[in-house]
């Protein structure tokens, strides 16, 4: 347990001294800054028209969750898919590549230690980044009333997402020690999770269902809606599960080798 | 203590190292010597637990180097042929890192980093990015990286690599000191090096062992050097002109000979095939 906190505070303080860190954090912030400010200018805009309508059933309707949040965790996800296999990159592959996982694999630690302790390092920077992704419902409560619980089970949603493309991410990183190719391959995999239920009514039943199951956000809209479903927290553990599991198949067969 | 047996590693179908036999004792200065490609890096990555042997046991301080791996890993001190730093880390926190991950306890890793920077020489340095730092500079972080959990086996490749002068005497020095109470193997081109902090050679080529004995006796009658051309180069007289030259210019100690000797020792041919399965298989 030891080895595994040592592993992931090593890998956390590594994101920090790099520049990765800062580049993804600003350009997250960036993006989802223009995403939020873009969803509340709509929201203001419709706003004023209905008040200038006259009319207060409309009014009734506008809601900051509906209107702003929801919509906004809901396009982070797209980000997310952008985003996450530069944080992931580099987790295995640069040690690769700097001939350090000589220095891993001679020292007392397993491969789950070490699967699981990069695994959390990531994770830890997706708090971060999750935290400082706070501050719009910040704004929103400042100068509004929106629904608490349910930006929470948003933030649920986007940190289950978040660990699934971890563990994914870490997986590929291990594959190779060209941190590009192992960044290609999460982006390709995880874009193949958000697109695999677009033809599921196409095909029809039963396989309809099969890949609409498998989606990544499929099973994260009713969070986002406020609705915390075993099944939905059952896919992600599942992904992660997975991810780690490879993972560390992988990292045992480098000794073989 | 090492105890190697018949150790034999393939890659794929090529033999790096066939049947390779020999013991450490502790207090002992082994040098581990051979041309480039002998497959050298092939039994210190076996014997450091970075990989299994294809067949063949050894046993370091007294633990099987598979079946119980994570026993000989807290136990061995390793130098990788290259100095496996993070750049961006300082001495310091890289250190920390390493003695946390080879299991020193929080009491005393601090005790425990102090001696290893101070072992090194590299005190000066050790808030500074490792990426700052000069080759010299780097190459003993990475030997204070193999020391830092005070193993009872230390195996060095090439410790002595990019080295001044000085730091070469400085780094030879704490070898000899380390050998007092531990296992030592030590990997090295230069032959001078070898007779100096020495006890025993072992000398490979092309995945075999053929010389095995102190050093006094190996070189009661003749030069190392001779001794390692004559083991070393039995069959291809280019090879053993060839080889004259390299060893010439190793024996002047300095690097870029190092270097030279290294190069062309790649171009020989008989090793260079040996020289990439190596290099590749390994990664």
């Amino acid at each position: 347990m030891s080895n595994i906190w040592a592993l992931a505070s090593k890998e956390l303080r590594a994101y920090f001294l790099s520049p990765i860190a800062y580049v993804v954090l600003a350009g997250f912030l960036l993006i989802t800054g223009f995403m939020f400010w873009n969803m509340l200018a709509q929201f203001s805009r419709f706003v004023a028209i209905y008040s200038s309508m006259q009319r207060p059933d409309m009014m009734q309707q506008m809601n900051l969750n509906d209107m702003v949040m929801t919509p906004l965790l809901g396009n982070v996800t797209v980000v997310f898919i952008l985003i996450m296999p530069l944080i992931t990159m580099r987790l295995f592959a640069e040690e690769r590549a700097r001939g350090t996982d000589e220095l891993l694999l001679t020292s007392p630690v397993s491969t789950l230690e070490i699967t699981f302790g990069k695994f959390f390092g990531a994770a830890c920077f997706l708090l971060v980044l999750l935290g400082l992704f706070f501050v719009y419902p910040l704004v929103l409560m400042y100068f509004g009333d929106p629904e608490i619980p349910r930006i929470l089970t948003g933030y649920l949603a986007l940190l289950l997402i978040g660990l699934a493309a971890i563990a994914l991410g870490l997986f590929t990183s291990t594959l190779t020690d060209s941190q590009i190719v192992a960044g290609v391959l999460a982006g390709g995999l995880l874009l193949m999770l958000l697109l695999i239920s677009w033809p599921a009514q196409a095909v029809g039943e039963p396989f309809g269902a099969v890949l609409s199951y498998l989606s990544i956000t499929e099973h994260s809209s009713d969070l986002m809606r406020g609705l915390v479903k075993v099944e939905d927290l059952i896919y992600y553990v599942s992904v992660v599960a997975i991810g780690l599991f490879l993972s560390q198949r992988s990292l045992e067969s480098l000794r073989w080798r | 203590m090492i105890e190697v047996q018949k150790l034999t590693k393939f890659y794929g179908s090529h033999a790096a190292i066939r049947d390779v036999s020999f013991i450490a004792n502790p207090g002992e200065i082994l040098g581990f010597l051979g041309p480039n490609g002998a497959g050298k890096t092939t039994t210190m990555r076996i014997l450091t637990g970075y990989m299994p042997a294809t067949s063949g046991t050894a046993k370091v301080a007294g633990f099987d180097v598979f079946s119980e791996s994570q026993k000989v890993r807290a136990r061995v001190g390793y130098l990788p042929e290259n100095p496996p730093l993070y750049p961006e880390f300082t001495p310091l926190a890289y250190l920390d890192f390493v003695a946390r991950i080879n299991g020193v306890t929080r009491a005393r890793r601090r005790p425990a980093i102090e001696y290893a920077l101070e072992a090194t020489a590299i005190e000066d340095v050790a808030s500074l990015p490792i990426s700052t730092l000069s080759r010299g500079y780097r190459q003993r972080v990475a030997i204070a990286q193999a020391i830092v959990h005070e193993p009872e086996v230390i195996v060095l490749d090439e410790p002595t690599i990019g080295l001044d002068p000085k730091q070469v005497i400085g780094v030879r020095k704490l070898i000899k000191s380390l050998a007092s109470d531990r296992t030592v193997i030590l990997s090295t081109h230069i032959l001078p090096e070898v007779t100096q902090l020495c006890d025993r050679v072992v000398i490979i080529s092309r995945g075999q062992i053929v010389a095995d004995d102190t050093t006094d006796s190996l070189t009661a009658s003749e030069d190392l050097e001779q001794v390692f051309l004559r083991v070393t180069t039995s069959d291809v007289a280019e090879d053993e002109v060839a080889a004259a030259e390299h060893v010439e210019a190793a024996t002047n100690g300095t690097t870029s000979a190092m270097a030279e000797n290294n190069e062309s020792d790649v171009e020989t041919g008989d090793d260079a095939a040996a020289v990439t399965a190596d290099n590749g298989g390994g990664k």
